[in-house]
């Protein structure tokens, strides 16, 4: 069977022609977000003068070292000191700036969190925090530089909003969304290179989801990497005669709720699919969501109540069960659930 | 409402009418933190009746200049030092601490008029104020920052993060003030975690150092006037304090550090503070 192109919305022509190939993720385009928002950063600046990035030694990593070289005056490098330039950046926030505070999501939701939440948070001042080498991610760097959980905390914090983009183009909409969104934002980046999926100019809205592929069997909601995943599934699933829909959750809080109904009136069934823990993320959310107002059966995939370990990222992300076989046969299991009514 | 800079004597009175102020509230509240409240008060009350070019009317002014109470738990004091400065009225402190009140447990920038950075967790208010004089210098804005964090407070470990990026900014519009009571919530700081020697370290950081008597509003007028000529580099100003200041059974006594009085403690100490008979 052939790939029907019309189920696809949004997404590149050639991504919808290489979606049944078994070398997807080797052949397709692929580029790391982290680098995609230090592009974006570095044009925001030129327009918002109030724009500023705050570092903390891994510059080079991330990229800004070249906002750093272009802006002098106007990047700032805290060194190994995360709480110190998270809090830092919230001073600064008082001021009217618009900071990016850049870091690895580890230290980003975990070692700068206190400071995350009471000096950025809870007053409510306009910093946004840059985090890379997001969920596992990292698959090389190994346990201590993953943030398995990162979703989770950032979700549970008091009015924070929440950004998992999948691929280059979203991220660098996400951070100029970010920059005129008033209040903190939680933007998270792929340490690995990622499939541009997108278009840079498709429609991003902080808040809304965005249906890639029509179907009515069931629908897999997913986010950051974990995307491009889950199409390969749903196409793996069209050859075998299951017609699903994919929709990207890029942003985790605030919840796109009408969608997630809409899905689950139309299709019965739900999986979500996310790098990160299945406590307290997208599953999580998705799960409050239909229990609370049309509940149907649902199945989780996520790193399961494990951390994971060194390795070649698409390796890792496959043994810890977020690769599209996990999720092709977390759908089948869905919808033998729905036919059964359990 | 004051608008004058005020003179050492009206000074020395009015520290005394924001301590008596301190003890109501906490007494009102039955909850809160005399005694580092007390150890501050004379360097809040110079702070902001003669130092600091604020607009009352407008406490957002972009040019204000900034004060941080990093040791957050203090907020007793800088809620009447700004009540009797004229940011909202006195009859708001007797709600410290109740619900709908402007005056929360620590303080919260959103709530209370005159307040720059919510602070309460240990640590961060300092670093904050680095922040704010980064963002003043890239502004190209004149005004100072001021903040003040405790002596228990040196203890948290993003305090020298702060200390470390103050030094390698050359900070000079950030300036400081260590209330050195000596001790902290569980008892004196050189039983729970010693940190002495306090200047040595500071100045090994890169910070210019100036020790003064935290109470001698002589020597602390003076001092802040100086802070504001040092250039090219962040200075700290260690405040040498009693905690308690003021109340004779407070003073030096680990108990103060978060309890009210009862009603004839409160009786004594307002006698003490020179209430009219």
């Amino acid at each position: 069977m052939t790939i029907n192109p019309s189920r696809y919305h949004q997404l590149l022509p050639e991504v919808v022609q290489m979606l049944d190939a078994p070398d997807f993720f080797t052949r397709t385009k692929s580029i790391a977000t982290r680098f995609s928002y230090a592009e974006a950063v570095l044009e925001l600046a030129e327009r918002n003068s109030r724009i500023v990035v705050l570092d903390a030694d891994v510059s080079k990593s991330i990229n800004t070292n070249k906002f750093a070289d272009k802006y002098p005056d106007r990047e700032f490098n805290f060194g190994i000191a995360e709480q110190n330039m998270m809090a830092a950046a919230a001073g600064m926030a008082t001021t009217g700036l618009i900071p990016f505070a850049s870091t690895y999501a580890v230290f980003a939701s975990l070692r700068a969190l206190d400071q995350v939440r009471n000096s950025i948070h809870y007053p409510h001042l306009n910093v946004k925090i840059a985090a890379s080498h997001s969920g596992i991610t990292p698959g090389p760097d190994g346990v201590t530089h993953q943030a398995q959980e990162d979703l989770s905390i950032m979700r549970s914090l008091a009015t924070s909003t929440v950004i998992a983009t999948a691929d280059a183009p979203s991220t660098k909409l996400a951070t100029y969304a970010a920059a005129d969104w008033d209040g903190p934002v939680y933007l998270s980046f792929t340490r690995d290179p990622v499939p541009v999926l997108f278009d840079i100019n498709y429609p991003f809205q902080i808040g809304k989801m965005v249906l890639l592929r029509d179907g009515n069997d069931a629908t897999i909601i997913a986010n950051r990497d974990i995307v491009a995943h889950a199409l390969v599934a749903a196409e793996k699933l069209a050859q075998e005669g299951f017609d699903i829909r994919v929709i990207d959750c890029h942003t985790l809080k605030p919840l796109d709720v009408e969608t997630i109904l809409q899905a689950a009136r139309e299709t019965g069934a739900i999986v979500t699919a996310e790098n990160n823990i299945i406590f307290g993320g997208l599953g999580s959310a998705v799960a409050e969501t239909l229990v609370e107002n049309y509940p149907i059966p649902m199945q989780r995939i996520g790193v399961q109540d494990t951390f994971a370990e060194s390795g070649p990222y698409l390796q890792v992300i496959d043994k810890y069960g977020l690769t599209s076989p996990h999720i092709v046969r977390a759908v089948k299991r869905v919808i033998e659930r729905k036919k059964s009514g359990r | 409402m004051i608008d004058k800079k005020l003179s050492v004597p009206e000074l020395e009175q009015m520290a005394k009418q924001i301590r008596r102020d301190i003890i109501d509230m906490i007494f009102t509240a039955n909850a809160g933190h005399p005694g580092g409240s007390l150890s501050a008060t004379d360097i809040l009350t110079a702070l902001y009746f003669r130092m600091m070019r604020i607009e009352i009317q407008n406490p957002q002014w972009e040019d204000r200049d900034r004060f941080i109470l990093s040791k957050g738990h203090a907020c007793p004091v800088w809620y009447a030092t700004l009540a009797n400065r004229g940011f909202y009225d006195r009859a708001h402190l007797k709600t410290l601490r109740k619900l709908n009140s402007l005056l929360q447990g620590h303080a919260d920038m959103k709530k209370t008029p005159g307040v720059d950075m919510t602070v309460g967790s240990l640590g961060q208010g300092f670093s904050a104020g680095v922040g704010m004089s980064l963002a003043a210098r890239y502004l190209k804005k004149d005004f100072h920052v001021w903040v003040m964090i405790g002596d228990g407070e040196m203890q948290e470990g993003a305090v020298w993060e702060a200390a470390m990026a103050g030094a390698k900014w050359k900070l000079d519009n950030l300036t400081a003030i260590l209330d050195k009571n000596g001790l902290q919530n569980d008892t004196f700081i050189e039983k729970v975690m010693p940190i002495e020697p306090v200047a040595d370290k500071w100045r090994a950081f890169g910070w210019n150092v100036i020790e003064i008597d935290g109470h001698n509003m002589t020597q602390i007028v003076s001092t802040l006037d100086c802070a504001l000529t040092i250039k090219g580099v962040p200075t700290i100003i260690i405040a040498n304090t009693i905690k308690g200041k003021g109340v004779s059974f407070m003073e030096n006594q680990p108990e103060w550090h978060g309890k009210a009085p009862n009603a004839e403690q409160y009786r004594q100490a307002m006698q003490e503070l020179g209430v009219a008979q």
